[in-house]
């Protein structure tokens, strides 16, 4: 029973920083229609951005919010700069732009701050804390935490601000928007930054947990995949219980299930994103979605 | 019929040069009075980029070496191209290198996919294929392999080492074993479990794998503090390294924890994942780690920084690549002055095959390399160190995988 317990506590530490990525991704997607490749590289270069602040001597919480504001302007740049070009383009087109992304993020990371990882740190105490037998990272409660507060952002962003229901509403339908005076190239841009901008708050508190190097996201970006997915991607709350879901699902199934075991913990990861795509593409919380022809 | 004449005259004027060339070039090629063209590949951008380090500081310390008048009068030729750490470019690379550079030898090509990829090719063409930048065993066959030879301890032989240290000390041992699912990881369980022997099968309780693109290790060191297991047999990369020290520690896991060679750097590790959770850490080691403060004062460390500084000054001085390419380096130095005036394949290979007691400046005291016509593993020596909080403490005797 308490390795059981145990398992479920980690796959839910390690869910939340599935989830984390998963919102950034569903912002995005909800914000733009585009499903970014480049989400993960774009919150480490964030990550390292704060990691060069903190290391000039800022104070943690003045550098995290700096850097949320580095973040948002550099994704409002990329999409000015990289993805308007391409806007009508076929959706491939975008999808390749986005891998260049990935790349050209991924190599300029190494190059400026090598390829040796870093520590991070984190506002939360270090020290783990127990009950009973088990237990409980400070950090990894913590992170939850912070995504959770994310979502709730978001929701009420999304929900109740004109500047959300305007960029939903130019997400959705470009030419009506336009229509009604919605700026729809800016919502596009702004909602690029929203994404950089909590993918940077994802960095940050990823970070602490699988340290700090230019190839952090890569296994991660899979698993958010799978976690917006499953949630689906129309749904910011889905996908962040969708990455809960994903963790707590490999840690038993690779402690559980002999055949599986450690070996065959992302297949388990893949084989969730094909299944949830043949049975219910829409994901479990999401619109199914409905486009005229 | 004039046109047949015409293209006929032509290949005589294409081949002729080569004809004439052709066997003045295969005696050694790659070798001209004043110089040595040697070829490498480095993974320079992809996953693995972080070891292409590697083949820079190897770069750097070639120039160091021209610019002290070079190898009995000839420069090195370093021709290092990227291979992005994947197998059929390596083979593009290489062949380019042999076929169409002429490089006198390869050496140092790093990875053991990549140098699997090659390692046909080369020993087909008979062009040397020296200190392989991979711990992998199979390396060092002269009779299957001759044109191939390795550099570094075997991740096998560190094994043995890790489980002769068990038997003789831990009573009542239970292992847990965390490793890499690929061909280094079970390399270094293949080491520990032949010298383990018929004890094996009882003394291992748990074995857990992970993937290098899994986020975290979490889950496997939940199970392996559960199975109960006294002795932790740590086989991961830096990145997972400091993870599984972090947590072991976080989750009130204090095993005897053995920690791999490959990321036992100090400032790298053990240093991120917390001093306090590292101590007594067991690890067996044949270089000086350039962030222990031991070495502070080491002659061989003191050049070491110099040549950093004034021939690979945006190189990390922290990291342990560094010192590693460029003991390898100077190992190759070695073999190319003892070549003296022969530079003939044949003969490069005979002397990498005939290197005598070697002290390099950067290796522990006391190990050195040795090689001869049946023994292609460079360097088969290591010593068990165990971190107090600050620096790895050597202790025991120098294990010696060649003397069997």
């Amino acid at each position: 029973m308490e390795i059981f317990v145990q398992q479920v506590v980690s796959g839910l530490a390690t869910g939340g920083i599935y989830g984390s990525v998963a919102l950034a991704l569903v912002m995005i997607y909800q914000a733009t229609d585009v499903v970014n490749f480049a989400q993960g590289e774009m919150a480490m270069f964030s990550t390292y951005l704060a990691w060069s602040m903190l290391n000039a001597g800022v104070p943690y919480w003045a550098a995290f919010f700096a850097t949320l504001a580095v973040a948002f302007v550099g994704g409002l740049a990329i999409e000015r700069v990289v993805i308007r070009p391409v806007e009508n383009a076929p959706v491939l087109t975008i999808v390749i732009v986005c891998i260049g992304l990935l790349v050209i993020l991924n190599s300029v990371a190494g190059w400026l701050y090598s390829y040796i990882q870093k520590p991070f740190p984190s506002p939360f105490p270090a020290k783990p804390f127990k009950i009973g037998d088990i237990f409980f990272g400070a950090h990894d409660l913590g992170a939850l935490g912070v995504t959770l507060l994310v979502l709730v952002v978001l929701y009420v962003f999304f929900r109740y601000t004109t500047l959300g229901l305007a960029m939903r509403a130019a997400a959705q339908n470009p030419v009506s928007s336009r229509l009604c005076g919605i700026r729809v190239g800016w919502m596009l841009a702004l909602g690029w930054g929203f994404a950089a901008l909590v993918g940077a708050v994802a960095g940050m508190m990823i970070a602490p947990i699988v340290f700090l190097d230019p190839n952090m996201m890569s296994g991660i970006l899979i698993y958010a995949f799978a976690s917006a997915t499953l949630g689906g991607f129309t749904s910011p709350g889905g996908a962040v219980l969708g990455g809960l879901i994903v963790g707590v699902t490999e840690n038993l199934v690779g402690t559980y299930v002999r055949f599986i075991g450690t070996e065959l913990k992302l297949t388990v990861a893949l084989a969730m994103i094909l299944i949830v795509l043949l049975v219910r593409p829409s994901g479990l919380f999401g619109r199914v979605a409905v486009h005229r022809v | 019929m004039k046109r047949t004449r015409l293209v006929a005259l032509a290949l005589v004027g294409v081949l002729g040069p080569l004809l004439v060339a052709g066997p003045a070039a295969a005696q050694s090629p790659g070798v001209t009075p004043t110089e040595i063209k040697i070829g490498n590949t480095n993974p320079y951008s992809g996953p693995a980029s972080a070891y292409g380090t590697i083949g820079k500081v190897i770069a750097a310390y070639f120039k160091k070496v021209n610019d002290e008048g070079g190898i009995n009068g000839r420069k090195i030729d370093f021709v290092t191209l990227d291979d992005g750490y994947s197998p059929p470019k390596t083979v593009e690379m290489v062949r380019r290198l042999v076929e169409q550079d002429q490089v006198a030898f390869v050496f140092q090509t790093l990875g053991t996919p990549t140098n699997s990829a090659i390692h046909k090719y080369l020993n087909q063409a008979k062009v040397p294929h020296l200190f392989v930048a991979t711990g992998a065993t199979k390396w060092g066959d002269p009779q299957h392999f001759p044109w191939t030879m390795g550099w570094q301890p075997t991740y096998q032989t560190e094994g043995h080492i890790y489980a002769q240290y068990v038997l003789k000390n831990v009573p009542n041992a239970k292992i847990g074993i965390l490793y890499q699912n690929d061909d280094y990881g079970k390399d270094y369980v293949k080491g520990l479990k032949d010298a383990l022997g018929d004890a094996a099968k009882k003394l291992i309780v748990l074995e857990q794998s992970y993937e290098v693109t899994d986020p975290t290790i979490d889950s496997q060191i939940v199970n392996l503090k559960n199975s109960g297991a006294n002795v932790f047999y740590n086989v991961t990369i830096p990145k997972f390294a400091v993870q599984a020290i972090k947590k072991a520690h976080d989750i009130g896991w204090k095993p005897l924890h053995l920690l791999n060679n490959v990321s036992a750097s100090v400032d790298v590790v053990l240093k991120p994942a917390g001093l306090e959770a590292s101590k007594d850490l067991i690890t067996a080691l044949y270089l000086k780690d350039p962030t222990d403060p031991q070495w502070r004062n080491d002659a061989g460390m003191k050049d070491w920084l110099v040549f950093m500084q004034k021939y690979y000054p945006e190189g990390n001085t922290k990291d342990a690549f560094n010192v590693y390419g460029y003991t390898v380096a100077q190992g190759l130095v070695h073999v190319l002055k003892q070549c003296g005036k022969d530079l003939s394949r044949e003969n490069v290979m005979r002397q990498a095959a005939n290197i005598k007691d070697l002290a390099l400046p950067l290796l522990l005291p006391g190990i050195k390399v040795n090689t001869s016509p049946t023994d292609f593993y460079p360097i088969e020596q290591e010593q068990l160190a165990k971190f107090d909080g600050e620096r790895w403490a050597l202790f025991g005797e120098i294990y010696d995988a060649g003397k069997k």
